[in-house]
């Protein structure tokens, strides 16, 4: 338990300084704090004139990213369990939509909720087993499941194996919308990734979230006050993986293909990564660090081999300096809950 | 109704050899504050894990309110009443004070897996939050995160959000425990106050508080019953007095090892 519980001390809220001399809890508008309202707002500007000055493309898979990032933070920030192994919902749901896109000629949204879906559902297999036990050996069972399912894809005749499936057909949104045209497809990832945004708020500003954080602050308590954590613990990890299986369903239509890459161990530490950089715990931090780590991948390409490197540097740098990741830095600096 | 609320027989709690509990039979009186008391390692940590299931006892029974609750998972105990406090302070440090008890009141909703709603239905439950905090003195801080209150406000912060639950039986493991003089008061204040019309079992180290509270007293030494009545008899007791002052003829052994 050690581990997840250090790692889920959601930053800025350290401790010390007068207690009555801080206000209550502002309820702010919709759960939002008004520093996190004017970071919403922020947001909502930035994917609203960036395709304008940057790739679409780029811009698209970020935000599957990020989708992907929020999606992951909201197990270990709010429940405190580090999935290690989330590439197997995030590659499902990238196979399940890029096969129903392609072979069953079904709709993007279709394709993209039928990627959800079954990543819930293995979400619900594999959180059934894993949650029972916690901090190291919870992190070890959901990487082993994981690599379950990437043999399983290595050997499954529908995923194509090393190539993966290829040229997926973006199709007609709701039958209507062409996505072929760039910036419809855009407009459309991104409106996915703000609903996941929005969905994943709400999920922590709920009554169930309100469980959840009693959960993750003194799990014993939580039980001697009568909740079953494990099973609150399962409906976050369903949640999660879900929400992850959208990402990989949105990334697969997006980019138009999917492959191992996607199910690999490599890429549920990317998420790990894009959201210890970002900010465990903290709502914009996920966004943030997926866009550094899809920036440095894409803008860094042509170092070739020497991205990894310079990501490995980045990290510890990171992890040296500001333990609390960007936003989570920020927050304190500024004294807001970000 | 039955007159003993808790019961347990031959209560046996064994670690790969090691007996920490060894065939106690406890009866808590409905209505009173038992205390249960003994030297360090004598087991009592151990008792209040398996009433509360936070252990699975080796042998033996426990009935609560007449029903046998050997069987029972810890979340499920709770749900009946019997609600425990922990040795250590156990609060939530990063949620509110009020928010603390806040999460108590909510298991009055029963399951809150509703993830699409807005937690301002909560709100509904600030008022009592707000009793229960007037209650313990905690007015001032609600709005401050618990994790920044001084401890024997965190002690009474945890006494509030048990009592949230409107317990039947309240367990409080060492209440006063690293207290100051002036918190030791306030606590056996608050759980003579919170005991009525319920019942209450302590584990207390400080003999003065339990002297001014218990109604009765269990003595518990290496795991078993060593003596139980009210504290004026079970003091006087020579067998008592020796385990206190560790010279038990059957330990006098070991006490000379450790003292050599």
């Amino acid at each position: 338990m050690a581990s997840a519980t250090t790692l889920s001390q959601a930053p800025g809220t350290s401790e010390g300084g007068a207690p009555s001399a801080l206000p209550p809890a502002a309820p702010g508008l919709f759960g939002f704090t008004r520093a996190q309202g004017v970071a919403l707002l922020v947001m909502i500007a930035a994917l609203i004139v960036c395709p304008y000055f940057l790739y679409p493309q780029f811009l698209m898979k970020l935000l599957c990213f990020a989708l992907f990032a929020c999606a992951f933070n909201l197990l270990i920030g709010y429940v405190g369990l580090l999935s290690f192994g989330h590439a197997a919902y995030f590659g499902m749901g990238s196979y399940i939509a890029a096969h129903a896109a392609k072979v069953w000629g079904l709709t993007p949204e279709v394709s993209i909720l039928l990627g959800g879906a079954v990543g819930a559902v293995l979400g619900l297999v594999f959180g059934w087993i894993a949650i029972r036990r916690a901090g190291i050996y919870f992190a070890m069972i959901t990487l082993a499941l994981a690599q379950m399912v990437y043999f399983f894809c290595l050997q499954a005749p529908f995923t194509h194996g090393e190539d993966g499936i290829q040229s997926i057909p973006r199709g007609m949104l709701f039958g209507v919308i062409d996505l072929r045209a760039d910036m419809n497809m855009y407009w459309f990832v991104a409106a996915l990734f703000l609903l996941g945004f929005l969905l994943i708020h709400r999920i922590i500003h709920s009554p169930f979230g309100q469980v959840l954080t009693a959960i993750r602050e003194n799990e014993p308590r939580a039980t001697s006050l009568g909740y079953r954590t494990d099973d609150y613990k399962l409906v976050a990890f369903v949640l999660s993986a879900g929400i992850a299986g959208i990402a990989g369903g949105a990334k697969s239509i997006t980019v138009g293909i999917a492959t191992l890459t996607d199910v690999h161990w490599a890429m549920s530490g990317e998420v790990v990564l894009m959201t210890l950089l970002g900010g465990l715990g903290t709502l914009f931090g996920p966004v943030v660090g997926a866009g550094a780590v899809i920036a440095m991948q894409t803008y860094l390409a042509p170092f070739g081999a020497w991205v990894t490197i310079i990501q490995g540097i980045i990290f510890v740098l990171c992890v040296l300096a500001f333990r609390a990741g960007v936003v989570g830095e920020l927050g304190r600096l500024l004294r807001v809950k970000l | 109704m039955q007159e003993y609320i808790l019961e347990t027989e031959g209560l046996t709690k064994e670690f790969r050899g090691f007996v920490a509990v060894s065939e106690v039979d406890l009866r808590i009186r409905r209505g009173t504050i038992h205390g249960l008391i003994g030297p360090n390692g004598a087991g009592k940590t151990t008792c209040f894990n398996l009433l509360t299931k936070f252990m699975q006892p080796s042998r033996g029974t426990i009935r609560y309110d007449g029903r046998d609750i050997t069987a029972m998972r810890p979340a499920e105990v709770a749900r009946l009443g019997l609600v425990r406090s922990f040795q250590i302070s156990a609060v939530f440090p990063h949620l509110s004070v009020l928010e603390n008890v806040r999460v108590a009141l909510q298991r009055q909703r029963g399951g809150s897996f509703d993830f699409w709603r807005s937690d301002s239905v909560l709100r509904r439950f600030d008022d009592r939050a707000m009793e229960l905090l007037a209650d313990v003195g905690l007015t001032t801080y609600a709005g401050a995160p618990a994790g920044t209150l001084p401890y024997g406000r965190k002690r009474a912060l945890e006494i509030a959000t048990t009592l949230a639950l409107e317990p039947t039986l309240m367990l409080l493991d060492e209440p006063t425990a690293g207290m100051t003089h002036e918190d030791v008061d306030r606590i056996v204040a608050l759980v003579r106050r919170v005991a009525q019309g319920r019942t209450v079992l302590m584990v207390e180290h400080n003999l003065k508080v339990v002297e001014g509270l218990c109604d009765a007293i269990t003595v518990l030494t290496r795991g078993k019953v060593l003596a139980e009545g009210p504290y004026a008899e079970v003091s006087r007791n020579p067998h008592v007095i020796a385990a206190y002052l560790g010279s038990d003829p059957g330990v006098s052994g070991a006490a000379e090892v450790a003292h050599a």
